[in-house]
Formats: structure tokens, sequence, C-alpha cells
């Protein structure tokens, strides 16, 4: 089967990828193997300095509503971090004490979700907090397995009784002017976080929880119906096996599903992402790239890939495949001609684009622009 | 150094990283309380049960075997292959006669179809309906899918001569549901196949696939039925054919479940047995042509059936429905219909069942197409029965839209 360009991995640098190319008339196949880092996504980015507004329109498109201006989010234990682009229903405030008293609602036997850690954070910063946990009927059924309280399974049910929950919230309020919900709302139904806010007499700030992410799912879900609207092939739960390559230009590459069916390109974009995703692998020799061999920056010697300090920066963290200026990936020095590597799988090769999600992003514009540049055949 | 052999495990379930996002897709999970999910059932549950099969949970019946936790796992831990190799393993209680009886489709087609008009006529009333869920626990407001008079394979019997005239020829799968009860998609697939210049031939004598023995705790009759299937497919392969099949599940029973779960190893053959729309896709691809009425205009809503998704095959019923000229085509998003073969029919799933496929439905509803197409029986009679919309086999929607 042949396509303008196949994109290995369907999370958030491959959508964003799969979504610009189709939109300009290329037709693209996503193989994801597997779900992505999406469904890990706190909802914020922490710098995206050049492309705000076009990342904000490919999106909005696709239902998902963008903010940006510079400051910090709150996270799930109550610290801080820089923010500079979020989803509409995660706020990005500009300084950490933004809050003289704030009401955090939970529910009771949620797991995923630290109401005390928060308080803690907050009052750090000076904001007076008052917890409160709800007791809800409707969460009875869900208790019965209570391995299953997590935020998906939630969200479900809170699509059915936000409002119910909103009027508990208005009698609960005293002189909070900050409400603090878990995101667990608008799974399905995207207009419920908004309309929240409009209803509840204080601030309402949607905090994050522990995964699955529910903004993020529910991103993942409209990014990938946009991208099969605009008529893209999504190939889910398949996995790219072997690349068929020659004088530098890859052709086509195999699928586990697939098999001696081949997906043919002109252009070829490597989004698999890091160790979770299987896009960088390691044994106890090296780290390698599994599909084509790429050249991987990372230390020689073992013992120099991790800090025995669990929670410092951890150097492995940092390693990925090697790309030249315009992100054409390298295999022994030499760049293919066709193949560029997008997002995580960079790891900080290209400080220049940043980490995470925005990595994600800028490194797929920079890759379709180039795409988009080539004539088509 | 030789990691893997030190590494692997069955179902690759070591694999597990607890990230569960195997949860957020199990459809069961969002429904029925009473399923502990895909993450519990499947690997936190196996480490126990390998343990001490003390461990095992009688709630894994409430797994429908969809398969979607495989197709989300970023790990590629075989999550639902896990579950019914548990049950296969653990679970030693006698299935009940209702489970029989529905999952013996091929036996019961065979009894059924010299009476098929009688048979039709009382499995429609309503006095049968509240009996077998009175009794057995058929919930009642499932229709049993009429039998048909003639069974496909007398059909194609009668026409053994005319086929073997095709220069090319493959071997058709056609499973109970075309044999019994809707020969029409097998003379269907005759009819695409036939203006590619491909003549249809039976297996020697084929049994059911056996995926619902298998869901239903009849591993051993499932068990022979695959060394027998496994044995016909290599005769017709060491004839040189391929073998194709229009239903997903059987496609996938037979390539994955009989070495994956019923320990039928199958290597040899795998790769020859087919979905029927990646066959014609790839005789189209290579230069083959079909020529279309040119009033044909259909507004066409795919549905991609759970097994499909699983096989990763979708993308071919996509292709060759947008392929037709006059077509107007909508991909639903993937989800379960909520039947899971006999999953559905018994009456403690009921409930469960329809709301599973709520979501769907109502996108059928918002889309209103002329007619839905998927690769699985089962999933016509679910959308049919609860959506109003009727579904065809992409086979079948070809086969009407062909210049004859």
């Amino acid at each position: 089967m042949r396509f303008d360009t196949v994109i290995i991995g369907g999370g958030l640098a491959g959508l964003t990828a799969g979504l610009s190319l189709q939109k300009a008339g290329r037709s693209c196949a996503i193989v994801s193997t597997g779900q992505n880092a999406l469904h890990f996504f706190s909802g914020t980015f922490e710098s995206i300095e050049e492309v705000p507004e076009r990342m904000a329109g490919l999106f909005s498109e696709a239902g998902v509503r963008l903010h940006y201006q510079n400051g910090v989010r709150l996270m799930p234990l109550g610290s801080f971090r820089p923010a500079a682009l979020a989803l509409d229903d995660v706020d990005i405030f500009p300084q950490p004490a933004f809050s003289r008293k704030a009401l955090i609602v939970s529910i009771a036997g949620y797991q995923d979700f630290f109401p005390a850690f928060l308080a803690e954070g907050l009052e750090k910063q000076g904001t007076q907090c008052r917890i409160h946990l709800l007791q809800l009927p409707e969460m009875a059924q869900l208790m019965q397995s209570p391995s299953e309280m997590r935020s998906v399974q939630i969200a479900r049910t809170m699509d059915r009784v936000w409002e119910k929950i909103v009027r508990e919230i208005r009698l609960l309020l005293k002189d909070e002017d900050t409400v603090i919900l878990p995101q667990v709302f608008g799974l399905q139904d995207t207009t419920v976080p908004g309309r929240i806010r409009e209803s509840i007499p204080a601030r309402v700030v949607f905090s994050g929880t522990l995964p699955p992410s529910v903004p993020g799912i529910r991103t993942q879900q409209q990014l990938k119906r946009r991208y099969e609207v605009l008529g893209g092939n999504y190939l889910s739960g398949d996995e790219v096996i072997q690349a068929h390559v020659h004088e530098g230009i890859v052709h086509s590459v195999v699928t586990r599903n697939l098999d001696s069916h081949y997906l043919e390109a002109d252009h070829f974009i490597l989004a698999s992402g890091a160790y979770f995703s299987k896009g960088l692998r390691s044994n106890p020799t090296r780290i390698f790239e599994p599909v084509f061999d790429l050249d991987v920056e990372a230390a020689e010697d073992r013992n120099a890939w991790y800090d025995a300090d669990f929670a410092a920066g951890q150097p492995y963290m940092q390693f990925g495949v090697r790309t030249d200026s315009a992100l054409r990936a390298l295999r022994q020095g030499e760049a293919f001609k066709n193949l560029y590597a997008i997002g995580s799988v960079l790891g900080a090769t290209r400080p220049e684009f940043g980490s995470g999600a925005g990595l994600a992003i800028r490194s797929a514009f920079a890759a379709t622009d180039q795409i988009l540049q080539s004539s088509q055949k | 150094m030789k990691m893997q052999e030190n590494t692997y495990s069955k179902h690759n379930f070591e694999e597990c990283m607890k990230c569960t996002v195997c949860t957020v897709y199990c459809p069961v999970l969002q429904v029925n309380p009473l399923y502990p999910g895909p993450k519990q059932a499947g690997p936190d549950g196996e480490r126990l049960r390998l343990k001490d099969p003390f461990f095992f949970n009688y709630a894994l019946k409430y797994c429908m075997n969809c398969k979607r936790c495989e197709v989300a796992c970023p790990s590629g831990v075989n999550v639902a292959d896990l579950i019914q190799a548990a049950r296969i393993k653990y679970d030693h209680s006698a299935p009940k006669l209702r489970d029989r009886i529905l999952a013996s489709t091929d036996l019961m087609g065979s009894l059924a179809r010299p009476f098929a008009p009688i048979v039709n006529g009382v499995t429609r009333l309503g006095v049968t309906k509240t009996v077998l869920d009175a009794t057995l626990q058929i919930d009642a407001h499932r229709s049993f899918p009429k039998y048909s008079g003639r069974s496909f394979e007398a059909w194609l019997r009668r026409h053994e001569k005319e086929q073997a005239t095709f220069p090319e020829q493959v071997a058709y799968f056609h499973g109970c549901y075309v044999n019994y009860n809707y020969p029409q998609l097998g003379k269907d697939l005759v009819k695409v196949l036939n203006a590619l210049g491909v003549g249809v031939q039976l297996l020697d004598k084929e049994k059911c696939c056996g995926i619902a023995m298998i869901t239903n705790g009849m591993s051993q009759q499932a068990t022979r039925h695959a060394e027998h299937n496994t044995a016909q497919l290599r005769k017709a392969v060491g004839r040189g054919l391929r073998i194709v099949s229009t239903s997903s599940t059987c496609t996938l029973t037979l390539r994955e479940e009989y070495p994956n779960l019923l320990g039928v190893d199958n290597a040899d053959i795998r790769d020859s047995l087919t979905m029927a729309t990646r066959f014609i896709y790839e005789k189209l691809e290579k230069g083959a042509t079909l020529r279309f009425r040119p009033d044909f205009h259909k507004r066409i809503a795919y549905h991609t059936p759970c097994h499909l998704e699983r096989l990763g095959w979708g993308i071919f019923s996509e292709k060759l429905l947008r392929m037709i000229p006059g077509v107007e085509f909508t991909l639903l998003d993937s989800a379960c219909c909520g039947i899971a073969g006999t999953y559905g029919f018994k009456k403690e799933n009921y409930t469960a069942s329809q709301a599973i496929g709520e979501p769907l439905f109502q996108q059928i509803r918002s889309v209103n197409p002329d007619v839905v197409a998927c690769d699985c029986e089962t999933c016509k009679w679910q959308i049919e029965m609860s959506s109003g919309y009727p579904v065809a086999n992409p086979v079948s929607i070809l086969a009407e839209a062909l210049e004859v």
C-alpha cells in the first residue's frame, strides 16, 4: 500500500505531523504500537515560543482548544512548574500564589488524587486550604472493584453527574476564592469543564491526577478523529518491525500485522517515542533504535546511563537518535534522504526544540515543513 | 548476549509495567463493576495465579475477548490471551446447557437447517423467547439469526465445475454463519472473486472455528475443531491454494487463537489464510480491475469489528469501500458494539452489552448512513437490532456495486 508519508508512532508528535500533512492533501499512514504518552499528558507545554498560533490553529480544528501565556502550572503534588501553553481546562498562573483561600474537593475512594499533598504545597504559597471528600452514591458501583477507582472510570461517571457535584460545591463554598477539582471532567463531553466554571462562583482549577490522564486521552481521541476525518489511516496496535532501505532512501516498512503487505511511501517520519514506547531500547551493553538501527547519542559506559540518586536528572533521559540539522536521521554518520526523526525519540539531542510535548510539536512542524516543500508525486 | 531467551514470558506478561492504559479501553469495565478489568484479570492476576491457582477469579468470564486491551497496550502484552488462557487452565466447571447450545453453532446449524422455515418461525415467537429467557437465560430481547433452507456448501457444490474453469483458485473458509444462516454473503464473495478471474473452492470439510467454545468453557472441543480445521487448511495449502474468509472472528481464531490459546501449531499455514477484503485489495493493487455500476450511490458508515482491529486489517475494507465510485464514506470511531459473539445473548450480559454499544449506535444514528459496513456477523445482528440501520459485509457491498 502506498502513501505520501508513513509515520511510525501515533502519539502527540506523530499525530501533529499526520494532521499537518493530511490537511495539506498528503496521504498518511500512522503505525501506532499501542497507546502513547498523551495518556500521561499534564495538559500543559513548558515552552513553545515560536509556534503557539500555528499549533493552536491546528488543534482547534480538531476541537482541542489551547491558551497561552508564560507562567506556572500546579503539579498533582502541590508544586509548580513553568508552563507556556495549555489545554483550555488547564490553568497557567502568573505566579504560584494564585489564591488566598482554596477549597479542594475530591471523591471518597478515589486513589489517584491527593488533596493533602496539594494543600501542603499550596499552604507554602500562603494559600489557606480546606479539603472536602464527596460521598457519591453513583460511585457505589465503581467501588465494588476498588482497584478500578481510577481517573478514567470516574470521569465516565462524572460526565453524567457533574451538575449534582456543582450543586454540592455551591453549598460547601464559604469564603474561598478558588475551588480545586481533579481532572476527571469532560472525557466525552468537552463542554463540561467550561460549564462547571460558569456555575461555581469562584475560580475553578482542574488539577492533574495520576495517570491515565483524562485531558490527555480526550486530546488523543480528538486529534485521532480529526486525522481520520481528513482521510488519514491510523493503524492501531501494529508495529513496524523492519525497513527496506536502498542507498540512503527508505522505500517501505514491514509491520507485524500486515507482514508481507509493505507500507511504501515517499517520506517516512520516526515518531516512535523513547523507552516506554520502545522507540529506544536497551540491553546490558547498548542503547539502540530498533527499526533502522540509527545512530544513538548515548554514553558508552553503562554506569554513566543512570544516577544512583533516583530523583536526580537521569542521564539516559537525555539519550536519543542523531539527526542532521534538517532532522533527517543518521545511520553510521550518513543522513537518510527521506527519514525524519521527531518527538521524544530525539531525547535531548536537539535542545533547541525543548522537551516533552514542546519537542513533539516543534520537531513535528520542522519535519512536515520540509516534506511539504518537496513536490508531491 | 542472548537476552530474549531469558526474558521471554508466555503472552508477554512480564512486559506489563502497570501503566493502566488497557483499563481505559476495556468496554466491559465501563459498564460491569463485577469485572475486575484487564490489568487485574490479566497480568496482575497472572502473577498471583502462578503462585497458587486459588487466586483464579471466576469473574474472568465477563471478559468478552474483544482484544481491545491488546491493541491499546504500549508494551505488547497479550492481555486478553492471558485472561482466556487462565479460564482454560483453571476453570474446570462444566459449561451450562445454554452455553453449550450457544457455542455449538455448526451442530445447531445442521440440526436446524432442514427445518429452517419452522425453526425461524418458532424462534421469532414471543412465547419462545420468553421460554428461552426463563429456562435457559437467553435474553428475550435477542432474535436468533434466521436459518437458511439451503446451505452455502450445497450451493457451491452445484457450481463446482463452473468455478473450476477460472484460471486462479482459492479455498473459502465460509464459517457457520455463511453456511447455515446467510449463504448470500458467500455468493457475493464468489461473484466478486469471479469478476477478478478467481474461482472459489470449499475445503474438504470445515468445522466451526470454535471461538464460541473457547469463550464458553469448552476448550477440549475447540481444540478438536482446531486440529481438524488446521489439517484441512494444510491440505488446501498443499494443493497450492490460499484460503480466504469473510469473517474477522473466524480469521482471528484460525490464525491466532489456535496457536496462542489452544496450542495447535499452524505456523506453516498461518500466512496462507487471509481476509477476503485483503485478498481482493491485493489483487487490485497488482493490476486487476473491477467494473462498477455508474449509477451506484451509497452513504456508507464503516464499523471496524474488534477482531479485525486486532488483526490490523480494517484498512483493507476501508480502502476497498472508498474505491467504489459513488460511495460517501464515513469511518466510525473504533469501539465495541457490545455483542461479542455469544456474550450478548446471555441474559446476565444483556444490559452491559447494550450499554457498551450505545456510543456506537448513537454515532450511527447521527451519521444516518444508507448502510453500515462491517466484516463481522455478530456485530451485524447487534447493530441492526440496536440502531435500526442495515448492516452489510464490505464484500456484499462490492458485489452490489459491480457492473455485470
